[in-house]
């Protein structure tokens, strides 16, 4: 099977576990991720908040690149870049008006995007395409005994994944755990946000939200918590230590992206999967995980 | 931040408000708004804002964007999409925000103290330069510029970061980085010629 595949800017920095560990996986269950060339910044939550159709060219540019490509599906890793180009994929379908801008503007580099292509995540992919049976089938080590919290984040099912999964209780990799042996905890906060956004500029509410969230996974005994976006997985990794100064609490529990524990069972070398390169060691977590 | 001072100004805002919104996808069900509150309450920051996302439309309606404008509220949006899923009448309300976003920037109208104007601004500037956003880049001029102390804050995370290769000091730039550019370019001149 093959993809199309848009990495988003967060791969080439604070991301870049998300995408070493998503293209290892891809590669151990056949997966062919044909990254599109030349891609560029999705103009994430930004462009949008400060120019509209500057916002839906530089996506769509993404798009048209992707079709001259082939008519395969674009998969995204990164929550936030899946929704960015997604909702211009359908805006430019739902309206002519926005479709005959886009593509005024992308004439002007010599480009054009007719409007073909599926946008898809990652997560969705992998459960609906290849099927949580057949991931598991390929399992060199069972996740047994461990306690998973999905954490799926905002902008996995909202606004644009409502064909796939709930927007208010995301299962889609519950049942990838599940197969794999994993125990999965309710973790009702699992689609709340992050806060990512507003990290820098409004910290105060930010640093509750991920207070919030951490609090929640404890609660529920969790061992791991497993993210399926970058700006969740820095929000609540890398920002434990600033949580613990702010409301005096000693969390310390690791965060990883869900394809680096599947592809851990999988078999996948761990350099491969970044998981030296985590800020909250995963080690003991890992060490558990029967041989 | 400017002020619009008479009635013919705030007149114009609302104008170019409706406007935008009616030319966006679905944008006419702004009118369906039926003030059930579903938004305000779904709002993860909701406590935080000086209005929640209710009050921005009962405003709207009440002719004084101006007000909403000069407040905390839009600013605080997360892009969550909750009240988008969560609304009776289908109002794209993430959308709406982005578009006040937008009316208080081009309008100079937004709180001298908020953060969140200056952020967007360098992340548009790293992808206009590279194609990318350099996350290293655009951090650094937001410390140098509005907050000197998340420095010390940052200290242990980054450090790991940098360690790890997740916080690279130097920028990928793109082939096409010209297209960026000449998209924008292309589109200003537009949008100047036809407010």
């Amino acid at each position: 099977m093959k993809y199309s595949y848009f990495p988003g800017c967060s791969a080439e920095a604070t991301g870049k576990t998300y995408d070493m560990s998503a293209r290892a996986l891809c590669k151990k269950l056949g997966v062919e991720l044909a990254e599109i060339d030349d891609w560029n910044c999705c103009g994430a939550t930004s462009y949008f908040s400060a120019r509209e159709l500057l916002s839906f060219a530089i996506s769509a540019r993404n798009l048209a690149l992707a079709e001259k490509m082939g008519p395969e599906d674009v998969v995204c890793t990164c929550n936030s870049c899946w929704t960015v180009l997604a909702k211009t994929n359908k805006y430019m379908a739902e309206s002519t008006e926005l479709a005959a801008d886009v593509n005024d503007a992308l004439a002007q580099i010599g480009k054009s995007y007719g409007g073909g292509l599926k946008v898809r995540h990652i997560a969705e992919v992998l459960v609906n395409d290849i099927g949580n049976e057949a991931i598991a089938e390929k399992a060199t080590r069972r996740l047994t005994g461990i306690k998973v919290a999905p954490y799926y984040g905002c902008q996995f099912t909202r606004p644009m994944g409502g064909d796939w999964d709930d927007y208010e209780f995301p299962k889609i990799l519950d049942g990838m755990f599940e197969a794999l042996g994993a125990t999965v905890v309710p973790y009702v906060m699992r689609a709340k946000c992050c806060g990512g956004t507003q990290m820098l500029t409004s910290p105060e509410g930010a640093l509750k939200m991920v207070h919030d969230l951490l609090q929640c996974a404890v609660d529920d005994q969790a061992d791991v918590i497993v993210c399926a976006c970058p700006l969740c997985e820095m929000s609540l990794e890398g920002y434990q230590p600033r949580v613990n100064a702010t409301f005096g609490t000693s969390f310390n529990i690791p965060v990883l992206y869900f394809t680096q524990l599947v592809g851990y069972a999988l078999g996948c070398d761990p350099k491969d999967l970044g998981l030296d390169k985590q800020i909250v060691s995963p080690d003991k977590v890992l060490a558990s995980v029967p041989a | 931040m400017a002020e619009l001072t008479t009635t013919a100004q705030k007149k114009q805002l609302h104008k170019a408000f409706c406007k935008d919104v009616m030319s966006m996808p679905e944008g006419s069900k702004i009118k369906q708004c039926q003030q059930c509150g579903a938004c305000s309450g779904s709002c993860p920051t909701g406590y935080l804002m000086d209005r929640g996302p209710r009050e921005v439309i009962a405003a709207f309606r009440a002719g004084m964007i101006d007000e909403i404008l000069k407040g905390n509220t839009i600013w605080l949006c997360t892009s969550c999409y909750s009240c988008t899923v969560r609304c009776p009448a289908d109002i794209r309300i993430t959308d709406l925000m982005y578009e006040l976003k937008r009316l208080a920037i081009k309008y100079d109208l937004y709180p001298r103290d908020a953060k969140a104007p200056a952020l967007t601004r360098y992340f548009i500037d790293s992808v206009q330069k590279h194609g990318r956003n350099h996350e290293t880049e655009m951090l650094s001029k937001f410390m140098m510029t509005k907050d000197w102390g998340l420095g010390p804050k940052f200290g242990v995370m980054g450090m790991k970061l940098f360690a790890a290769g997740r916080m690279p000091l130097t920028a990928t730039d793109i082939k096409g980085k010209d297209e960026i550019r000449k998209l924008a370019e292309y589109i200003d001149r537009k949008e100047v010629a036809v407010p």
